[in-house]
């Protein structure tokens, strides 16, 4: 994903890219909550706020398939883009996204946002 | 009238196409002279590949004989390499003293192979893969019988020149750092595919291997050593990890140089009079070592030179790989992005694999595997911006059937077609051949058409069109599809075939199904990828290597998620029997871990709820040091044995029923099935185990025992059915084993036993476990062997440290330091 930033103090380097596995994700912890940041099979990194919009669920446990996330508590699928749901889920609610950007083989993480 | 003096350093590709150009344009503008370092005249770089595969000679590739020189009146001081640049005089000197002045320099030094520092780098027979002298120690070396190549680099040059070796009797083997071949190029399915294709060619690929060392004998190399410690023995190594620009003489005459010759949109350097072009140039901060940018800055470099407009604006990239037989095509933004949508098409039947990436309404990238003849149309598409919304539809299938199609709405443009159309590409069936089938035969279904027509039998990407074709046939007399459900979304395939081609066809990896199977996602989905991981485990046990990431969350951290996200803990209590020290142990992980609940299960067993998942290793490790091991609460595979107290204690037992419960689940422990499975045995008909409710129950009689299956207490209440009566408990041992593995080689993915029993036939299981004594043993033997590999602990492998660390911390906290500001 190329997004068009400065890089700034709020970037936090948060590790290298290659600590996520594959079709994977890890959490990040925040004082405002724990974030996911993701890494699909085409080797893209994306972040959202850990919470699907359905429950709660934390969205790092899911099984990342595309660019989507299945959350682990009611299978809802979530674009890693955009946090929406997708499918017959569309349109109920939304996952924060994190700003993201990978330098040098590094993630590095703006200051996440959390809405209610 | 005098001519001004071009002078190009360089007798390559660029540097000759530089002065073609700008000779198309003014024949008689210049006095050319040309330095090149090689002594050959100008060949064509790009097809030493097929030269080393020796399905070209050095004269086909020629590409500037001397009579060119000679008929363009071009000096040419082959093998005279230019020493240095003397920009204030304008004149250039080269080896053994020549000076010539020039009004206008191109500098075409190319690039130089990028030689990885390892130690044994300087041994006889470590080469790269750049010009005619590599090729010609290349061929030399592959003449000696059973001689072995190792190529370092799965980039394309290491992949041609392993594709060359191999071709000329070597065994070859590429060494590649990353997981993927052509990585930059290709995505995941595409590289698996190039692999196959590779090895079917003699080349065997070793992914994600580190290269540590050449090893040598007799100041000849002899081998490459991993990082891991293997050795792979060769006579030959060829190093083709890369190029950097070559901007030596540039930077040594003083012009600007960062990785390669800084240029400007006319090519030209911080010298108004020297220019720069190919490899070893630097436009906007890119470099580029492929063939159609050094064309498109030629261009613009001739036009500056012969006072004509442009300017080069950068490239966007394409790639083909040149192996014979091997279609390779990859351009742009391949493997999509933020807001890109993919469009995936597989013919497995032919090897093909396609993936064209959409952004905003246009071909952003495009992977083609198989068949690339359509890959200049996309990359045409792409670079022109083409929005393709419209022939969305058709797209995947190429220029062909969406120019053909392009305007007509569906059913219209499938009664135009003429009865030659081909409908269905795997098996070849045209539009008439499925019409005259429908009419002579009566034919009223799809599954009609494909059992007599094999049209869209195979991929079935085409069944919208066969359908359309038999609707516009038979009018209302069309019956819908009807038939097994597919997997999921990402493919037609029902779990059963999924689970045959598994096993008939031998593909030992996910990404073997996607392709064979013509998945139409790229990594399947959160449905079928656990599905294919189970079965590819159950047919390759030992062999296939798990994949956590196609596990759902309980199994893949061995804990039960909660709603808020903590984890439930269950220790194994093997037929529901438990001791003080284990109920002690238990009493203080709860205490030491703040764990707030602590419930006894219906499987007889203590489940430790709301630990916080960073805590599971430290939680498990406690366990495992009292002897406790995981229960498996969590997953598709055996769960509980539960039991009652049997002849032991009770009055009414007849036999040992805790006993064998405990022997039945330490037998099967560990294995992994389709759905959770759970036993029970009851000493008694009385039942206190509940057996009859089970997966597979025992009930204890006094002269055997019962065995009972297909039960279930859950979303559906299903009591068992008998299956038979059995002597001795080992006998109940092998057929519960027997039964077990019959399930777990033909249930499907979450289908429980009871569903299964449902769908097969109680008939069936029997006439294959009791009836057939030598299947049963088959069965038997079959579960042994993969319960070889299945019995490790997960929970002490986790608790070690040595497996998933990171799945049980965070990537990072940066709780402290924002909480700091």
């Amino acid at each position: 994903m190329t997004l068009q930033v400065h890089i700034d103090p709020d970037w936090r380097d948060v590790g290298a890219v290659t600590d996520i596995p594959e079709r994977g994700a890890r959490r990040v912890a925040t004082a405002q909550g724990d974030v996911a940041v993701f890494r699909t099979g085409d080797g893209q990194v994306f972040a959202l706020v850990d919470r699907c919009p359905h429950k709660h669920g934390p969205l790092s446990q899911g099984i990342v398939h595309g660019h989507g996330v299945t959350c682990p508590l009611h299978s809802w699928v979530i674009e890693l883009a955009t946090g929406q749901p997708t499918g017959a889920d569309a349109g109920k609610g939304c996952t924060p996204v994190v700003p993201v950007l990978v330098k040098d083989g590094r993630v590095l993480l703006a200051q996440p946002v959390m809405a209610d | 009238m005098t001519r001004e003096r071009l002078v190009v350093i360089g007798n390559g590709m660029a540097g000759c196409r530089a002065v073609e150009e700008v000779l198309k344009r003014d024949p008689a503008r210049y006095d050319v002279t040309i330095f090149g370092a090689e002594p050959q005249v100008n060949y064509n770089r790009i097809m030493l590949s097929p030269v080393l595969a020796g399905e070209k000679t050095f004269d086909d590739i020629v590409i500037n004989d001397e009579a060119w020189y000679r008929d363009n009146a071009i000096t040419l001081h082959a093998g005279r390499a230019v020493t240095a640049i003397d920009l204030e005089g304008r004149k250039v000197v080269a080896e053994g003293g020549l000076e010539v002045g020039y009004g206008k320099l191109i500098l075409a030094t190319g690039s130089d192979p990028f030689r990885l520092p390892l130690p044994g780098s300087d041994l006889k027979g470590v080469v790269t893969f750049r010009d005619l002298d590599d090729v010609e120690a290349m061929v030399e070396a592959s003449g000696k019988p059973g001689a072995r190549a190792v190529v370092i680099g799965g980039g394309l040059l290491g992949l041609e020149a392993a594709y060359g070796l191999a071709r000329r009797g070597m065994g070859a083997t590429v060494v590649h750092l990353m997981d993927v071949l052509m990585e930059r190029q290709l995505d995941e399915s595409a590289g698996y595919l190039l692999r196959e294709a590779l090895a079917e060619r003699g080349v065997e690929t070793v992914l994600g291997a580190h290269s540590e060392e050449i090893v040598g004998q007799d100041g000849k190399v002899a081998g490459l050593k991993l990082k891991d410690g293997r050795v792979l023995p060769c006579d030959l190594l060829v190093m083709a990890v890369g190029i950097r620009p070559n901007a030596t003489l540039a930077k040594a005459s003083g012009l600007q140089a960062n990785r390669g010759i800084v240029v400007d949109d006319v090519m030209r350097t911080s010298d108004p009079a020297v220019f720069a072009v190919g490899e070893c140039v630097e436009h906007r901060g890119n470099c580029y070592g492929l063939v159609a940018p050094i064309w498109d800055m030629c261009r613009a470099l001739a036009e500056e030179l012969t006072d004509g407009e442009g300017g080069y604006q950068g490239s966007v990239l394409s790639t083909r790989l040149k192996v014979s037989g091997v279609d390779v095509f990859s351009a742009g933004k391949f493997t999509g992005g933020d807001g890109c949508e993919d469009i995936v098409f597989r013919d497995a039947a032919r090897g093909v694999y396609k993936r064209v990436v959409i952004e905003d309404g246009k071909v952003a990238g495009a992977v083609l595997f198989g068949d690339a003849v359509d890959g200049g149309w996309y990359f045409d598409l792409m670079r022109a911006g083409t929005d393709v919304a419209d022939i969305r539809e058709t797209l995947i299938f190429g220029q062909a059937i969406t120019e053909g199609l392009s305007g007509l709405d569906p059913s219209a443009a499938v009664a135009a077609m003429p009865d030659t159309q081909e409908i269905c590409g795997c098996n070849g069936v045209c539009k008439g051949a499925i019409t005259g089938a429908i009419t002579t035969q009566g034919l009223t279904s799809l599954d009609d058409v494909r059992a007599v027509t094999k049209a869209s039998a195979s991929c079935g990407s085409c069944t919208p069109l066969v359908e359309q074709v038999i609707r516009l046939t038979l009018g209302d007399g069309f019956k819908a599809q009807t038939g097994p459900k597919p997997m999921c979304k990402c493919t037609h395939h029902p779990h059963g075939d999924a689970r045959k081609a598994i096993v008939e066809l031998e593909l030992k990896s996910m990404h073997a199904v996607f392709q064979t199977m013509e998945w139409t996602t790229p990594d399947g989905c959160a449905s079928c990828r656990p599905a294919l991981n189970y079965y590819l485990l159950c047919a390759w046990p030992g062999e296939y290597a798990d994949d956590s990431q196609s596990r759902y969350i309980n199994e893949r951290v061995h804990a039960n998620i909660q709603k808020d996200g903590t984890y439930s803990v269950v220790p194994r209590m093997w037929g529901g029997m438990t001791t003080p020290d284990e109920l002690r142990a238990i009493a203080d992980v709860a205490d030491k871990y703040d764990i707030p609940a602590v419930k006894v299960t219906g499987g007889q067993r203590i489940d430790l709820l709301g630990v916080q998942k960073d805590d599971l290793p430290a939680v498990w490790a406690d366990l495992n040091k009292a002897g406790m091991v995981s229960g498996h609460a969590y997953a598709k595979g055996l769960r509980t044995v539960k039991t009652c107290v049997g002849s032991d204690w009770c009055r009414f037992g007849t036999q040992d029923s805790t006993g064998l419960g405990i022997k039945l689940e330490k037998f099967m422990w560990g294995s992994w099935a389709p759905a959770k499975v759970k036993l029970a045995v009851s000493g008694c008909p009385r039942n206190c185990a509940e057996s009859t409710c089970k997966d597979i129950g025992v009930i204890c009689v006094d002269s055997g025992y019962e065995i009972h299956v297909g039960g279930a207490a859950g979303l559906h209440i299903q009591g068992t059915q008998l299956l038979t009566k059995v002597a001795t408990e080992d006998e109940a041992i092998q057929l519960i084993s027997a039964v077990m593995q019959m399930y777990r080689e033909g249930g499907w993915y979450l289908e429980r036993i009871y569903k299964w029993l449902a769908r097969i036939g109680l008939d069936t299981i029997r006439a294959q476990t009791v009836d057939d004594l030598d299947n049963r043993a088959a069965l038997f033997a079959r579960f042994v062997v993969s319960q070889e590999t299945a019995q490790i602990d997960p929970w002490a492998e986790r608790a070690s440290g040595r497996v998933a660390a990171g799945e049980f911390k965070p990537m990072a906290s940066l709780t402290l330091e924002m909480a700091a500001e």
